[in-house]
């Protein structure tokens, strides 16, 4: 009962950020409402035993990407004209679209008979994830390093000022 | 977790954010919003990842999975941002309707 009620509570953030993430007119509005849709994240991650990655995801998600967005907004200009500066279009043709797309899902989501495996005790996460990055998922993660030694070259190619010859 | 959450409910709730961030993805201008639109994608993906996780006997290969996608929606924003800059100093502006340099 009470996991229900927190679920509910984090949904309504999780939810009403992402609602202010999608409509707001002004971007940073939508910014920051991104910090509570992706704390909401945090919150269902947690409901749903996964300590671990909870814990990636506050720091990656809140501590670093959306610091870097913000930092992306306040170097791009026209952030105090506000009818510019999150302009939307096409509205309803991106709500049809949505719509359309959602109702499929929402048809396949609750057509579908799941099959639930008999729920275990919530247990700490760690030991085993890291046993998997280090056994069974080794090749990957070490395609995860490459791929982020990537990011980060080309970011610093792309967004450096080239020399005037 | 006997409260009567099912699979279900974690299912739509996703299904819900993924949505509002495929409509900021569809009608944004602004590359920046389009980006968090892409986020919350993601987030919604890794939600889906994380509750056939819990409620399909708590294997943990869910969660390697989301741990995945966080990194790669990192790299994906870093990379994303630093191209947004750059069209920032090439243009003065991040309308993606104004960058339009490419189009035939």
């Amino acid at each position: 009962m009470l996991a229900t009620v927190i679920f509910y509570a984090i949904a309504a953030l999780t939810v009403g950020s992402a609602l202010i993430v999608a409509f707001s007119r002004n971007i940073l509005y939508s910014t920051f409402s991104l910090l509570g849709a992706l704390m909401g994240v945090v919150g269902l991650y947690v409901l749903l035993a996964a300590d671990f990655v909870a814990m990636v995801q506050l720091l990656v998600y809140v501590g670093g990407i959306l610091v870097l967005t913000i930092f992306a907004v306040m170097l791009t200009a026209g952030i105090a004209d506000v009818t510019v500066s999150n302009r939307a279009v096409g509205t309803v043709p991106g709500l049809v679209t949505v719509a359309i797309a959602g109702g499929v899902m929402l048809y396949a989501i609750t057509r579908t008979h799941w099959h639930q495996a008999a729920l275990s005790a919530p247990a700490p996460t760690t030991y085993a994830i890291g046993n998997a990055f280090l056994g069974a998922y080794v090749l990957p993660f070490e395609v995860a390093s490459l791929v982020l030694l990537a990011a980060l070259i080309g970011a610093i190619v792309i967004s450096r000022h080239e020399a005037v010859e | 977790m006997g409260g009567g959450l099912t699979l279900d409910h974690f299912l739509i709730l996703s299904l819900i954010v993924f949505a509002l961030g495929m409509f900021c993805v569809l009608t944004r201008r602004n590359a920046i919003g389009i980006l968090m639109g892409v986020e919350l994608i993601l987030n919604s993906a890794n939600i889906n990842y994380l509750a056939f996780a819990f409620f399909g006997g708590g294997k943990y290969d869910g969660q390697v999975f989301a741990i995945f996608v966080i990194m790669l929606a990192a790299a994906e924003a870093v990379i994303g941002l630093a191209v947004v800059l750059a069209i920032y100093q090439n243009f003065r502006t991040i309308d993606v309707g104004a960058t339009e340099t490419l189009s035939g």
